[in-house]
């Protein structure tokens, strides 16, 4: 059998569904053995879209996403969604190809040196350098992807091994001496935070990414239920806790509730499970919930005592350790009094805004949406304001519901993404919140959309701005708007010449019959709204200030 | 802080750059390095010398280290119980007439002359740092032509 398709067999028996991709000569006869082999192979309009798809399938599914692109040009396009996977700790495998073993080294035509520029943007690559090892690569690419903290992985393939015979042996295990992710919790370390949770008054969870990954969330709302805790979650954690829920406080840090900011500011236990510190989360370090002692749960042992100091470290998965918790914590702590100061602060700083009848408010679109989905849905994002607003006022009940680039914070993720989604998850409806300076960075995927009958409904946040930018040089560049006033095309008549339907909404009361329309239609939408063009995203804490000074301004 | 780390790792192409990027990434520069196989050799043993500016940042750099697939295990020995050695060595001018001098030198210092000839000596010398350190200050007044060192070896004791 072919290197090529060996790939393919390796690809099946790690139960692939779907591939994004684009072809090209040094992956010629890969693409060879795709024409009739048994998978669904997904044609983007840029590699880029290629990646973010293929990220976006792996949040919406939990299944581990994969991209197949050329050598030079195609891998480096792959390279912004391979560095978004990887900060969000996302399960990727991104196949390359190479030119001829041969000719590696001698500039040859379409060559870079792959592995060598996502080395840092990977949790690991492998050059294949004898197809004997090629169905080995593959099986240990998916498990390092997809155990651990997860991450991409990126698998480069030079076009002889692609054509090289050797016989397929699929390996059942795999075992790499080098590592072992740890997932069960130490259990004197256990004991010690269940002591700590038992004596605490102003106790929070902080729930980030992690819970998502391991699917702890079942466990954590019942631990903030049995011992009466606030729960926070980071952007990534969205999700991970129902919105709804009366113990909830939304998402924390630069653009999060007041009301989790200062809990947390005022808490003396911090319980942070699948989370990292980011420095959107704790704003100003020196000032950061300085009487709270830090409980931290995490797979990833680099990410503890990284930018917090952590009095019980936990390193293992959320899932197994928030379990072994609930059985340990015989005392439940008295929050009543804490839980009421909470309930005071989010009566006193609710998340609001100016309503007005003749301009549409971007918070008054996410309401909409909210009231006509009630949480189901898949809500992707771009990156910005559209994103903020996206976290404050739309309400996410369950994992897996909430896909957005938190860490690299990728303008042009949400399109693509939308897609994979959409493919990994086709009953639920799909909607892309962006803005009018993101859509414009991956429209080419309307291509896709459309040539696929994949209906992703695109809500554009159209306020002529790259807003976010706009607001920081509104607040601290003296409004010199320098270059983020931003042209569009004629989003219904662009929407359109690609067989897709566009609509176009300037009036407040025509959000709710848009968006109504958008989900009863057979196709790809592109919802274009006329919002209000200098709308603020607020609270919002200025870069270098504690998470409690907070600018609130009412927009 | 001078810090010496040592890092068993997989003996597979790739390996050492990956490494050197978790330190260049940081902005740090290695003072040393030596490489080789072990008794195993599909395992190689790497012993790293790094000046930290800032603990807080070795102690990542630490923990990235482990986190590398390749990598087996990372050990700080700067505040472990351990015998270091390094091989070094050195060309000197010496005259026919200043070699006796010159070999005199090694009644109290580390070191021997592997080979003598027109004007120049080739010194070579094993030892701890201090003794390297103070061998080539005396050294120094010979004149000092070329100088060539392994990086410092570890071995816990």
């Amino acid at each position: 059998m072919i290197g090529a398709r060996i790939l393919l067999e390796s690809l099946k028996k790690q139960g692939v569904e779907v591939i994004f991709g684009y072809p090209g000569g040094q992956v010629l006869p890969i693409f060879d053995q795709l024409y009739d082999f048994d998978v669904k192979f997904i044609l983007t309009r840029h590699e880029q879209g290629a990646a973010h798809a293929a990220d976006g399938y792996a949040r919406a599914t939990g299944k581990v996403g994969v991209c197949l692109a050329t050598s030079g040009p195609g891998a480096t396009n792959l390279v912004t969604g391979i560095a978004t996977a990887y900060m969000d700790s996302i399960p990727m495998i991104a196949i390359t190809g190479q030119v001829g073993t041969h000719l590696i080294g001698n500039d040859a035509f379409q060559e870079a040196d792959v592995t060598g520029i996502t080395r840092p943007i990977t949790k690991h690559n492998f050059l294949v350098k004898d197809v004997k090892d090629l169905a080995c690569t593959i099986a240990e690419a998916f498990y390092i992807a997809s155990s651990g903290r997860p991450g991409p992985v990126l698998v480069d393939i030079p076009l002889d091994i692609q054509r090289a015979d050797a016989e397929f042996i699929w390996p059942e295990k795999i075992e790499i001496r080098s590592y072992q992710p740890t997932y069960s919790g130490h259990p004197g370390q256990i004991k010690k935070a269940a002591k700590l949770i038992s004596q605490a008054k102003k106790p929070i969870i902080y729930a980030g990414g992690g819970i998502i990954t391991s699917g702890a969330h079942i466990v954590l709302k019942a631990l903030a239920e049995k011992i009466q805790v606030p729960v926070t979650t980071t952007f990534m954690g969205l999700g991970g806790f129902p919105g709804t829920h009366k113990l909830f406080l939304g998402m924390l840090g630069m653009h999060g509730t007041a009301y989790a900011n200062h809990a947390i500011m005022e808490s003396d236990l911090i319980i942070a499970v699948g989370a990292r510190f980011d420095d959107r989360v704790t704003g100003r370090l020196d000032n950061f919930a300085p009487n709270a002692k830090v409980i931290h749960i995490d797979i990833d042992p680099s990410s503890i005592s990284k930018n917090v100091r952590v009095d019980i470290p936990i390193v293992g998965d959320a899932k197994n350790i928030i379990g072994e918790l609930l059985e340990q914590i015989k005392k439940i702590p008295d929050t009543s009094e804490w839980l009421k100061t909470i309930t005071a602060w989010k009566k006193k700083h609710p998340l609001a805004y100016k309503h007005n009848s003749s301009v549409i408010k971007p918070q008054y679109i996410l309401e909409q949406l909210w009231d006509l989905t009630k949480g189901d849905a898949i809500i992707c994002t771009e990156v910005g304001q559209s994103q903020m607003w996206a976290c404050q006022w739309y309400k996410y009940l369950v994992p897996r519901t909430f896909i957005s680039s938190g860490g690299l914070g990728t303008m042009g993720f949400g399109f693509p993404a939308a897609i994979g989604a959409k493919l990994g998850c086709p009953k639920k409806e799909v909607f892309n919140i962006a803005g009018d300076g993101s859509i414009q960075m991956n429209i080419q995927e309307l291509a896709t959309c459309v040539a696929n009958k994949i209906n992703v409904k695109v809500l554009i946040f159209n306020n002529g701005f790259l807003g976010m930018v706009r607001q920081w040089q509104e607040l601290f560049y003296k409004k010199r708007y320098s270059f983020t006033p931003i042209t569009s095309p004629d989003y219904v008549l662009l929407a359109k010449s690609y067989g897709a339907v566009g609509i176009r909404v300037s009036q407040k009361t025509e959000v709710r019959k848009a968006i109504q329309k958008a989900i009863n239609t057979d196709n790809t939408v592109f919802v274009d709204f006329r919002i209000e063009p200098e709308e603020n995203v607020y609270p919002m804490v200025p870069t270098g200030s504690a998470i409690n000074k907070m600018i609130e301004g009412l927009a | 802080m001078r810090h010496t780390i040592s890092v068993l790792v997989e003996n597979k192409f790739g390996v050492l750059a990956r490494i050197a990027g978790l330190f260049s990434a940081r902005g740090y520069n290695i003072a040393s390095l030596a490489v080789s196989e072990t008794l195993d050799p599909t395992i190689s043993y790497m012993t790293i010398v790094v000046d930290a500016q800032d603990e807080k940042i070795l102690e990542q750099i630490n923990k990235q280290l482990n986190k590398l697939i390749d990598v087996i295990t990372v050990t700080d020995f700067t505040k472990k119980d351990h015998l270091d050695r390094e091989l070094v060595l050195v060309k000197v001018g010496c005259s026919v007439k200043d070699r006796q001098e010159l070999e005199s030198l090694f009644n109290k210092f580390v070191g021997k002359i592997i080979q003598a000839k027109d004007n120049t000596a080739i010194i070579e010398a094993v030892g701890d740092q201090v003794q390297i350190k103070t061998l080539l200050e005396v050294l120094e007044k010979f004149g000092v032509k070329e100088l060539v060192r392994t990086g410092k070896l570890v071995i816990q004791n």
